[in-house]
């Protein structure tokens, strides 16, 4: 547990604290005044929990609980079951959220899967926020669709616009901690997270807004009714985090045969990938980008396999010029094969490409951190990083990439220190 | 139509004017004012039923495409009654979706429009009310909305596969009995579309359609990425494999040709979609490990000495380290690490006998050898199936697994097998040629011992 927290960084300690803090005092306020209708609460807990329990991990290893999000949604948004009005107050729902969370995370704690803490606390966090700001309005919201002119618009525009302002706070927030966490700028992480958010947040916010409709007329039987779109949602999107995540272990554990084939030095591959993505992320490329260069950095040697016989230890920094462009068009040749990877192709056909034929950053980011693996040979020695650093920046603006050789200057020098 | 079979004709013209008279009766009934009133839930119901057959198939299950069209026309059976159902149905024809020429939208408006009257008239005769429930109704609604769609989805399915099988003469594919439970199942789940509509027009009206396509929407989206990237991840496993052979011209396409016929034994002893696509896999990726084992020892002319067999023995186990990182099922790892084991025990690396040798790796190691032995190799021609196939009755029981074997000539039975046809030879300043397969049946490799 120690080394657990040890892990995590201010930002997210932070926001663990402050979602335990209103979590407490939720389940405070409840043990102190009792439970407002006892059984919709243990319904919509209990469906929050399933949702819980069928988490998943979406690209870019983002935790989300879109059944158990859509249930929190519609429980905060609730006005009244069967036409008998409804009063539970913001505590509350925090309770049940939090009940119903840590409930649905306990059989994966059993089976030695901990949730992560703060995706957690960013989910419940916001639920709070939402439930903060739409319970004082409950009231006057159902006074509204009561009577003669009773009518829903003005609910479901009261709705609709704060569902959006929680989600807009819910990516500021997911942005902030993914900036800290992969150290790379705010406004990229933001894009990122919109881009990766959008969909399954609009699918989960209209689901919130119809579960809470629907109890109007139908009774608790709408927890299970409404379950059916969003199930669709949560089962296209699990199989799609899936192919997403088997892709990449594939390329990555495919990378290796070029070491088990003697070609290249032990682990160079990864290295190279890892940290080709942190001077990515540091010259500010956004996450499809990113993608596209750890293919390309996991690839970029593929081309030996063509050849007859391994080069020495595989360096191509001291191959003959002719040679590594030679593998680098091989390997493109092969990337090409795919089909659907001509981009990673075009980036590792142009990894040799000294700066004065303007390269795609990714192709030059892959050329100086191959440079520095070869030199390095994964020695973590800082005298010896050093000196491979000196050497690629006497080479930088004509062989390599100024920008990309003082960003890895910058993610060598945080590496070397954490060791 | 002129490419039509005369019955599908036939068949064709009857359901046009089943739904002709349909519609003329509805009109002249007292049913057909009922529709007239409520022109715009139809319209908003027309439209919504449009966009769903619009939009290519939500959720493919084996031979089969969902559409979750169909639930607008419940929405309509509640809101409206059969003859606005069968009005939403026949909507159909317009269809915008790609690829869908007039006949099969003609044929997809009336078929609709016939399930939506039929589902429609057994709504109401479960005592089902018509038009826009009211709040404290819904209760009531269920029981008769169930009926509706357990008439609506297996007369629609009917109805399209006698279509198709009288259009197509071929027998209908048989659907395993799994395959049928989940169609059937995701299509009363959509089902259930319908009534949240209907559900909520006293509420929200339309919008009650919207927040409901949302989500719906979004599936689509996610499921189109899915397929996309499953394609995508096929072609480049299938590449990477590939430059895996490139050095040695005469096993290039052997991985992905075991793929396929794993995946056609997997098929014939029955295996589920989950282990098939495994399989598939671990056929592709079946020799990786190759590539640890150095190259003149893999093509070495005359026997091998015990340190080089150690080493070719040793390839299943490299393969299985490179892939190990991989979230396969343990089923793939455990057929690319064994499928060199033979059924009497003497094969590696684990000399498994019998039913200890995982069910993959028996698979793997049929399929392996029978493209070994049909592939040209610089020291023969390739073999006939028909060779190759006797080779492999003869080692069935001793190599292979006779199981698998039968199942293996079952297959080809069916599929005939494609023999790669050409193969690319060496250039001939090629210093090397090899001189053995160590995947080849009929040339066993020799060890020298005793030294």
């Amino acid at each position: 547990m120690t080394r657990a927290l040890r892990r995590l960084r201010t930002g997210q300690l932070l926001l663990i604290c402050t979602a335990g803090a209103v979590a407490l005092a939720g389940i405070a306020h409840v043990s102190a005044e009792g439970l407002d209708r006892p059984e919709i609460a243990v319904g919509f807990g209990a469906l929050i929990a399933a949702g819980e329990l069928a988490r998943l991990t979406m690209p870019g290893n983002r935790e989300v609980a879109p059944i158990g999000a859509a249930a929190a949604l519609g429980y905060t948004l609730l006005l009244d079951l069967s036409q008998v009005q409804l009063h539970h107050s913001a505590l509350q729902v925090v309770a049940v959220i939090a009940v119903g969370m840590i409930a649905g995370a306990l059989p994966h704690l059993a089976v030695g899967r901990p949730p992560r803490l703060d995706a957690m606390a960013r989910r419940l966090l916001t639920g709070a926020l939402l439930a903060a700001a739409f319970r004082p309005l409950a009231d006057p919201l159902y006074w509204l669709t009561q009577g003669e002119g009773g009518t829903w618009w003005p609910a479901l525009g009261v709705m609709v616009v704060l569902i959006g302002l929680m989600l807009l706070i819910d990516m500021l927030i997911a942005a902030m901690l993914r900036a800290e966490q992969v150290r790379t700028a705010f406004r990229v992480a933001l894009r990122d997270e919109l881009n990766v958010a959008f969909p399954l947040g609009a699918a989960v916010a209209s689901s919130g807004v119809l579960l809470a409709l629907a109890t109007h007329s139908m009774d608790l039987v709408a927890l299970l009714v409404f379950a059916a779109p969003l199930l669709v949602t949560q089962v296209a999107f699990r199989k799609y985090a899936g192919i997403r995540a088997t892709y990449l272990q594939t390329v990555r554990a495919l990378s290796r045969v070029t070491e088990v084939g003697g070609y290249v030095e032990p682990g160079h591959s990864r290295r190279v990938s890892r940290l080709a993505v942190a001077v990515g992320r540091e010259l500010g490329m956004a996450e499809p980008e990113l993608l596209e260069l750890e293919y390309a950095a996991l690839m970029h040697d593929i081309g030996q396999l063509s050849l007859r016989d391994p080069i020495p230890g595989g360096a191509t920094v001291v191959a003959e010029p002719d040679q590594a462009r030679r593998i680098a068009e091989l390997g493109a040749e092969v990337i090409r094969q795919t089909g659907v990877l001509d981009r990673v192709a075009d980036l590792v056909s142009r990894q040799c490409d000294p700066v004065s034929e303007d390269p795609p950053l990714a192709s030059r980011i892959i050329k100086v951190v191959n440079a520095y693996d070869d030199l390095l040979g994964g020695s973590t020695d800082r005298d010896r990083a050093s000196a491979a650093l000196e050497r690629l920046r006497l080479g930088a603006g004509v062989a390599y990439d100024a920008d990309a050789v003082e960003a890895l200057a910058r993610v060598a020098g945080r590496l070397l220190l954490r060791l | 139509m002129r490419d039509l079979p005369w019955p599908a004709r036939v068949y064709l013209v009857a359901l046009i004017g089943a739904v002709a008279g349909l519609v003329g009766w509805s009109a002249v009934a007292p049913g057909g004012s009922a529709v007239a009133g409520k022109l715009d839930v139809l319209l908003v119901l027309m439209l919504l039923f449009l966009v769903c057959e619009s939009m290519p198939t939500l959720l493919t299950v084996e031979h089969f495409a969902v559409s979750v069209s169909f639930s607008a026309a419940l929405a309509a059976v509640v809101l409206i009654g059969p003859e606005g159902a069968a009005l939403v149905g026949l909507t159909a024809v317009l269809s915008v979706r790609p690829g869908l020429p007039l006949i099969k939208r003609v044929f997809n408006g009336a078929q609709f429009a016939i399930c939506g009257y039929a589902a429609g008239f057994v709504y109401v005769w479960l005592g089902g009310a018509i038009g826009v429930p009211e709040v404290h109704e819904f209760d009531d609604l269920i029981g008769p909305y169930v009926g509706a769609t357990a008439v609506f989805v297996p007369l629609n399915i009917l109805l399209t596969l006698t279509m198709v099988r009288l259009a197509t003469r071929v027998r209908p594919v048989e659907m395993p009995l799994r395959g049928l439970a989940q169609f059937l199942l995701s299509y009363f789940g959509y089902g259930t579309f319908g009534l949240l509509v209907a559900g909520l027009w006293a509420t929200i009206q339309s919008i009650s359609a919207v927040l409901v396509l949302v989500p719906l929407f979004v599936a689509r989206w996610a499921f189109g990425q899915y397929h996309a990237q499953q394609r995508s991840y096929d072609a480049t496993i299938a590449a990477l494999c590939q430059a895996v052979e490139t050095k040695d011209y005469y096993t290039r396409g052997h991985c992905t040709r075991v793929s396929l016929a794993s995946g056609m034994i997997a098929e014939e002893v029955g295996m589920g979609v989950e282990r098939m696509r495994a399989i598939r896999y671990a056929g592709m990726l079946h020799d990786v490990g190759k590539l640890g084992v150095p190259t003149k020892v893999l093509q070495k002319d005359g026997p091998l000495t015990e340190e080089e067999f150690a080493a070719i023995q040793l390839h299943p186990m490299r393969g299985l380290e490179i892939v190990q990182g991989i979230d396969f099922l343990d089923e793939a790892f455990a057929g690319i690490m064994h499928h060199h084991e033979r059924h009497d025990g003497k094969g590696y690396p684990m000399g498994l006998a019998g039913d200890e040798i995982p069910e993959f790796a028996r698979i793997i190691a049929v399929a392996d050898a029978f493209d070994s032995m049909t592939s040209v190799r610089s020291y023969r021609g390739a073999r006939p199936v028909s060779v190759a196939v006797e080779e492999l009755r003869k080692g069935a029981g001793t190599q292979f697994d006779p199981v698998m074997v039968a199942a293996f000539v079952r297959a080809l039975e069916r599929e005939p097998w494609q023999p790669p046809r050409r193969v690319d030879l060496p250039p001939p300043d090629a210093a090397e040629t090899p001189t053995k397969d160590h995947d080849d049946p009929t040339m066993p490799i020799q060890v020298v011992t005793g030294q």
